[in-house]
């Protein structure tokens, strides 16, 4: 019953990490940016919501509505200003400024609010408390939510690409820039709305992180980022519902890890992710590339 | 370049809808367009050949906005459009088949088509009417555009840029990598477009295609204009020495041996 009580646990821990990989995916197969600073952002995110909290009493789980809004509007200016010069002089470069940009923000936040960490929500009832199953199984209220909030957002952006207007226009550029843009389609606009959405996910990221966990300006890169990369390898490029597989299987290889020995969890994550990199680079869904 | 034979008796009611003059570009330190103009008026269509490599596409990639032009200016529709960006251009009216076609490959038929639907100008094109000019098409509409054929894909292409209703339909090699059949069969198409009231520009390697269907031409050599005239003006004389640069390299030769052999070779350039 205990292997039962783990594989849920990791299941539903794969939600929070889907939620890390979400924008990630994105923003590589629209502008075919890899964002190192998306750890980061997703702190900045949760320090966000932090000062909101305290400044305007807004419940914890209701913070998002103010944060993820700020979170698209500063992912569509980063997009339109440094993330689309980096990319005006090669794709290579948004590596470096986006590396650049990770250092900026994780010395900023040392800066200015010190290494130590903070949670969010630390004494709210329904984060802290679980229900129970049998005598075995128990599984936290907000394990559940991160989870289900997960489903939605994966499931809702690839129905967005795949029916709407803009989801059309989307992958239009995506597949051709210049062949958009012939069409009428200013592709830097288009890139700066995809930036949003992904930022928006960001968002709801670090603000599920800094509930599930503790936020310190160093999380971004050595957490959110390692396990986002993980998934987003694990399920397949391009592929939100391979995104959503992908933080499954590494929440369960963890879980599974941890029950073998507490301290090989996160080992376990990577092996999982390294025996998919050897026998299917292109990860678990994603068609091989031509 | 100024013993062209020009045609005074264009049939013209005036101004030009596109008129580029002079229009200098580099790719690099190439140059690869030297001071070329050409004016299409409404209604026409007009055709640049050349050998490859001799600046044809990039003189359609300029007048859609793809390249930056070193110097020179392009005037559309009575207005400068030479700084205008390619989106905002389409959607004063010019649109492009691209090399190649072009399609967003990832997306179905009919997804290519709304794309070049979504910010169209009005007028008579719809995605239905497209389907009504290709017959296969209709029913086809959900299967990913790299699934068909090429020629098939060069009608998507065609149809992703009537849908926009544009003034101006910029062709760039549409015969490239398909069957004569299929390139015939295409062309085909062209008056039930031009009864629209569209004008054509478009660039051809295959020069009796060009002529075939030109109402107007210009003939491209190492990013220079060779020849230019309506098709009945001009010999196939004219047009073989202007492709392959037989007059220039004539001159040259000339210049030369003008002291070892007199009058060896002639300009074959009509005057």
């Amino acid at each position: 019953m205990q292997w039962v009580n783990d594989i849920i646990q990791g299941i539903l821990t794969g939600g929070l990490y889907a939620l890390f990989a979400c924008g990630l995916s994105l923003m590589f197969g629209v502008m075919k940016v890899v964002n190192l600073a998306h750890g980061d952002l997703a702190v900045v995110a949760g320090y966000i919501a932090v000062g909101v909290i305290a400044v305007t009493h807004i419940p914890v789980l209701w913070s998002f509505v103010i944060v993820v809004p700020i979170m698209a509007v500063l992912g569509y200016v980063l997009q339109r200003t440094l993330i689309q010069a980096a990319l005006n002089r090669g794709v290579l470069i948004t590596l470096m400024v986006t590396f650049g940009l990770s250092v900026v923000i994780e010395n900023g936040l040392l800066q200015f609010f010190t290494a130590n960490s903070r949670g969010l929500g630390v004494n709210n009832a329904f984060i802290t408390s679980s229900f129970s199953i049998g005598s075995q199984i128990t599984i936290p209220y907000l394990l559940l939510l991160i989870f289900g909030v997960a489903v939605v957002v994966l499931l809702g952006l690839q129905y967005f690409l795949s029916r709407s207007k803009y989801g059309r226009l989307i992958r239009a550029v995506a597949d051709d820039k210049e062949a958009a843009q012939l069409c009428g389609v200013d592709y830097r606009h288009v890139f700066g709305i995809a930036a949003a959405i992904a930022f928006s996910t960001v968002a709801l990221a670090g603000i599920a992180y800094g509930m599930y966990s503790q936020l310190a300006p160093t999380t971004g890169t050595d957490t959110i980022l390692l396990f986002a990369f993980a998934a987003v390898v694990i399920g397949g490029l391009g592929s939100l519902c391979g995104t959503l597989l992908g933080g499954v299987i590494l929440g369960v290889a963890q879980l599974i890890g941890a029950q073998i020995n507490t301290s090989d969890e996160v080992l376990a994550g990577y092996i999982v992710f390294l025996a998919v990199l050897l026998i299917r680079p292109q990860g678990l869904t994603a068609r091989r590339a031509r | 370049m100024n013993t062209l034979p020009t045609n005074g008796e264009r049939p013209a009611d005036g101004t030009p809808l596109l008129d580029v003059s002079e229009l200098t570009v580099h790719h690099g330190q190439l140059r690869a367009l030297d001071r070329v103009s050409l004016q299409v008026f409404p209604g026409e269509v007009y055709a640049i050949i050349g050998a490859n490599g001799a600046g044809k596409s990039t003189l359609l990639r300029t007048i859609a906005g793809l390249h930056r032009p070193t110097e020179g200016a392009i005037w559309f529709d009575g207005q400068d459009v030479t700084r205008v960006r390619p989106e905002r251009r389409a959607a004063r009216g010019i649109a492009m088949v691209p090399e190649g076609r072009r399609l967003f490959e990832s997306l179905t038929v009919e997804e290519n088509l709304q794309v070049g639907a979504t910010y169209a100008r009005k007028g008579p094109w719809t995605i239905e009417r497209v389907y009504e000019m290709f017959g296969w098409m209709a029913e086809r509409r959900s299967q990913r555009a790299a699934q068909l054929s090429g020629g098939e894909q060069q009608a998507v292409a065609i149809g992703r840029a009537l849908v926009a209703n544009p003034r101006m339909l910029l062709l760039d090699e549409l015969s490239l990598g398909l069957a004569p059949v299929v390139v015939q069969r295409i062309y085909g198409m062209l008056p039930q477009i031009l009864a629209t009231g569209l004008t054509v520009l478009l660039v051809e390697q295959d020069v009796s295609q060009a002529l075939r269907v030109a109402s107007h031409l210009q003939c491209l050599l190492e990013g220079r204009t060779t020849l230019e005239g309506r098709p009945s003006d001009v010999t196939a004389e004219q047009v073989e020495a202007a492709y392959f640069g037989l007059a220039r390299a004539g001159h040259e030769v000339q210049r030369e041996s003008d002291s070892l052999c007199s009058g060896s070779t002639t300009s074959s350039r009509g005057s």
